[in-house]
């Protein structure tokens, strides 16, 4: 393959966001160069798990963006089969929808006004009772006042999905290449980026979004833009494999408030699913630790005891492994997908916190149809990024 | 009294814990193995009394496995569960000391090959603990292949176990100089007899040794039938027409040792070359982290045990102990070192061994992934680290998460295989094990804590 010396946009990270971004400006008919410090889809998005969820998510611009991927993901699917092929395009999409389960009166209650406001603006949810429940996941706790069926609840696997899209991009005359670290951008006479330095090498370009995940922080002030993105750390557990015991993605009705809150704390409440190998996983915590990234027993602890709440047959189930990564999230818990107001040609797409697998097929195509000058599907409005909670210098 | 952890119960381990335990200092030694000894000194668990005796300030921890490190203020929390592993009532632990001495050894490696996932193929240290601690052939008519001098043992302890050994295969060329034949070899690996009069064992029985062969397929339809050994050239491709088939009913193979590197990498000991990297003291790059025997290097037993008695020397001194170098013993692990490099240099595993793979040839046996889905997914997805190697082509996920197939995977692809070693949870841990709380047993002088010094001679 050749290398690319100049490319019309550069992206910079090659996680899940960076490689939507990329397969969407391809796609536009842009030459795209991928790069990133590492191995392709290495960070984060090998991190995580792979939920692409509308239930977590109450009304609102994340909802919305949410709800355009959930519809992107498997039309993408199927455009990325017929070009590359079934096994690249193997990805392991699964359709398999969501159970959200309340273990008491009192989470019942938010439960059904969170379903609530989500069906009336178009997400299906349906309110079960504890028996209709235990009929869909028969290994469920019995220990339930009920739950919430979501069908457009869908999982598929992250570092394939990544790599499928990469792959476009390079069938497409892009280049990804790993192993390879931006250090800053280069203007022209009117402030516009006209470069990224890499190394010692500048390399030319019409534009460049900033895709570096938790770390999109670090390179916006290397570039001289500071954004605001820090990481939330999260661990996920592995048990051994097993015979079919969790049908859909199944998990407390306390994970909605985990997922919205902004404590430094600790916070465990298990999302339990099967993967295609036969694996269970059991994610996820949410701490801010900075990157620290030393091993600590309580939050795998605290995971266990909450799996096996909800599924009292895991109890002697083996886990093989845990691993886990650093979510990108923002003060203010949405994505940062837009132009920076400060140099033209200087593009974000990050901070996607625990939905960046989930929201990256709707976060490409925006951020392409914004670049290309395309009406967008999704309103960008929230999403900008010079809105307080993101850049440091309008706050004050 | 101060505390230090030492982690295997081999011939490092168990000179960690007494040097250690000379100084004052109160030493929990624990090991995954009912009895003290390790791979090399292992005792049959079910004859009673103990072959070994450590003084009185040593508890010895059996059947106990470590499942985590995690760093706490001024030291180490280790977290054991005892009881025997398949057993229903495994009892959880942990203890934290300021020092760690980790000598949890190495394992021996297989090569695959076709046909080398059906039973009837054994790793080389499977068979022979079995022979050793059971008393149980793999086979009656066996084919030892794979390189280095620890085959003749695996031979011998076969044919004492009333197996017929069809032929040794040894895939590099016999060695030259002064470690001459095998039996020198062995003789500089350990310092015992009983391995000389191994050899004499197989002159006995005749059992040929062919150098530069190995052991390139295996046949049968249920299990091993037969196999087929060729003549290797000096990078190990086999020689076109020297093939042979012969009659078995078992195979070992065993090219080389993989340290159990996921503890020293869960303590963040650096690693190069897929070792653990040590200084004169065996201090690692972590403080009051030290390592000894085969984690740093493959040496033999002798080594280890030297390895292991500076490294309880310096743990001890960490933690506060008033302690002269261990002059002598560092002494013999310069030469044992010494040694260790000539003997690994003999006996290398050459890039020729890729080629004995056909498309279709099971390179991670746990998720059954084919050399033709690994190259697959490497090529279509352009994946260049560990973490996402494994994440698109399987190998590496399965229940031995990448102990067997790690190395060999990295080594087709070309990536560094380190990062195969990282698991975080050291050994598997059922989920209602994990939710329980273990009572934690702090050091007794954890108001002193804090000290980071490292220790120098
Ligand atoms: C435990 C856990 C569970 C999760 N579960 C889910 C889930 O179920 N569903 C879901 O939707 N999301 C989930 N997430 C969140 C999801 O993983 C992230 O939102 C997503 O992976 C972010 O992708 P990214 O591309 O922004 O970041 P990354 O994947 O981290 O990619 C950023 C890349 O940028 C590179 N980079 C950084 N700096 C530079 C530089 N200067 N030059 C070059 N390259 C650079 C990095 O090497 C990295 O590869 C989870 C996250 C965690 C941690
Ligand atoms: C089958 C076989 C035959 C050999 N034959 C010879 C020979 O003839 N001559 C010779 O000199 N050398 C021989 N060797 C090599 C010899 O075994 C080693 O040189 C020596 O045992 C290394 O000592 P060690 O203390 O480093 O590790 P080991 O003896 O391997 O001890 C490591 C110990 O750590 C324990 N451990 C590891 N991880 C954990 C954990 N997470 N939790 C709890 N415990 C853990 C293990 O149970 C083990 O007991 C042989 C090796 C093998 C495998």
């Amino acid at each position: 393959m050749s290398r690319i010396e100049t490319a019309d946009v550069v992206v910079i990270g090659a996680g899940i966001i960076g490689a939507a971004c990329a397969e969407a400006l391809s796609a536009a008919g842009m030459r795209v160069l991928v790069v990133d410090r590492g191995a392709p889809a290495g960070g984060t998005t090998a991190g995580g798990e792979g939920n692409v969820l509308l239930s977590d998510k109450a009304p609102g611009p994340e909802l919305d963006l949410a709800v355009a991927s959930r519809r992107r993901w498997p039309e993408l699917i199927e455009s990325l089969r017929a070009e590359l092929g079934d096994e690249v395009a193997r990805v392991e999409w699964e359709p398999k929808g969501g159970l959200v389960v309340a273990s008491d009166r009192d989470a019942m209650g938010p439960l059904s006004i969170l379903a609530e406001a989500q069906r009336a603006v178009g997400v299906e949810a349906v309110d079960l009772t504890p028996g209709e429940a235990r009929a869909m996941e028969p290994y469920l706790t019995e220990d339930i006042a009920g739950a919430v069926h979501y069908p457009g609840d869908a999982q598929l696997q992250p570092v394939l999905a990544a790599t499928a899209m990469l792959a476009a991009v390079r069938a497409r005359g892009g280049e990804v290449r790993g192993w390879t670290e931006a250090r800053g951008l280069v203007f022209d006479g009117s402030g516009r980026v006209a470069g990224v330095r890499i190394g010692d090498e500048t390399i030319g370009c019409g534009a460049v979004v900033n895709a570096c995940g938790p770390w999109a922080g670090h390179f916006s002030v290397a570039a001289g833009a500071p954004i605001e993105v820090l990481p939330r750390r999260g661990m996920v557990l592995v048990t051994a494999p097993l015979p079919h015991v969790v049908g859909r993605k199944v998990y407390a009705a306390d994970y909605v408030a985990a997922v919205a809150s902004s404590h430094v704390d600790l916070q465990v409440s298990a999302v339990v699913e099967s993967t295609a190998t036969g694996t269970v996983l059991i994610g996820s915590s949410r701490q801010r630790v900075g990157f620290d990234e030393a091993l600590q027993v309580e939050v795998l602890r605290r995971l266990a005891r909450s799996a096996v709440k909800l599924f009292p047959v895991l109890a002697g189930v083996p886990v093989m492994r845990t691993y886990g990564g650093f979510r990108p999230y923002t003060p203010d818990h949405l994505p940062v997908i837009g132009e920076d107001p400060r140099f033209a040609g200087l593009w974000h797409a990050s901070g996607h916190e625990g939905a960046g697998i989930g929201l990256a097929p709707a976060t490409g195509r925006l951020l392409a149809d914004l670049m290309c000058g395309r009406e967008p599907e999704v309103d960008p409005a929230r999403f900008r990024v010079d809105r307080p909670a993101v850049m440091a210098e309008v706050r004050t | 009294m101060r505390r230090i952890v030492v982690i295997g119960a081999g011939p490092a381990g168990m000179a960690a814990a007494s040097a250690a335990a000379l100084h004052g200092v109160e030493v929990v030694l624990v090991d995954a193995g009912a009895k003290l000894g390790g791979q090399y000194f292992r005792q049959d668990a079910l004859a009673p009394g103990d072959r070994f005796k450590l003084p009185s300030n040593v508890e010895h921890v059996a059947n106990a496995a470590v499942w985590a490190i995690e760093p706490v203020d001024g030291g180490h929390r280790v977290h054991l569960r005892v009881g025997p592993a398949d057993g229903p009532a495994r009892r959880g632990r942990a203890v934290e000391a300021r020092a760690l001495v980790l000598a949890t050894g190495a394992y021996d490696r297989a090569l695959p090959f076709p046909g080398w996932d059906l039973p009837g193929v054994y790793t080389a240290g499977a068979a022979q603990a079995l022979a050793k601690g059971q008393g149980v052939a793999v086979g009656d008519r066996v084919v030892v292949g794979g390189t280095g001098p620890f085959l003749l043992p695996v031979a011998a302890s076969l044919i004492g176990v009333g197996a017929r050994v069809v032929e040794v295969a040894e895939a590099n060329a016999a060695v030259t100089g002064w470690l001459v034949n095998p039996v020198g070899a062995l003789a500089g690996w350990s310092k015992s007899g009983e391995l000389v009069r191994h050899a004499g064992t197989l002159a006995r029985h005749r059992v040929p040794y062919r150098s530069r062969t190995a052991v390139i397929e295996a046949h049968g339809s249920e299990c091993v039938e037969s196999v087929t050994v060729a003549r290797l050239d000096a990078l190990w491709n086999p020689v076109p027409g020297s093939e042979r088939r012969l009659e078995a009913d078992a195979v070992t193979v065993g090219f080389g040792f993989t340290p159990q590197l996921e503890l020293a990498l869960a303590a963040r000991c650096r690693v190069e070359d897929g070792f653990v990297v040590v200084d004169a003291a065996q201090g690692t790059s972590a403080p009051g982290v030290f390592a000894a025997g085969e984690l740093t290097g493959i040496g033999g037993a002798d080594l280890a045990a030297s390895e292991g008695t500076v490294a309880g020397a310096a743990a001890a001194k960490f933690v506060g102990a008033a302690v002269e170098p261990p002059v002598r013993a560092m002494a013999r692990v310069r030469s044992g070192r010494r040694f260790a490099a000539a003997l690994n240099a003999a006996y290398p595993v050459r890039s020729g061994w890729h080629d004995w793979l056909r498309d279709d040839t099971i390179v991670c046996r746990c998720e059954e992934v084919t050399k033709r889905a690994l190259f697959r997914a490497v090529d279509e997805r352009d994946v260049g680290g560990v973490r996402s190697l494994k994440l698109v082509s399987g190998a590496g996920l399965g229940l031995c998460q990448g102990r067997v197939c790690g190395r060999n995977v990295a080594e087709l692809v070309g990536v560094d295989g380190t990062g195969f070693a990282k698991r975080p949870i050291a050994s598997p841990i059922r989920l209602a094990e994990l939710a329980e709380e273990e009572p934690v047993e702090t050091p007794v002088d954890a108001e002193e804590s804090g000290r980071a010094l490292g220790v120098e001679y």
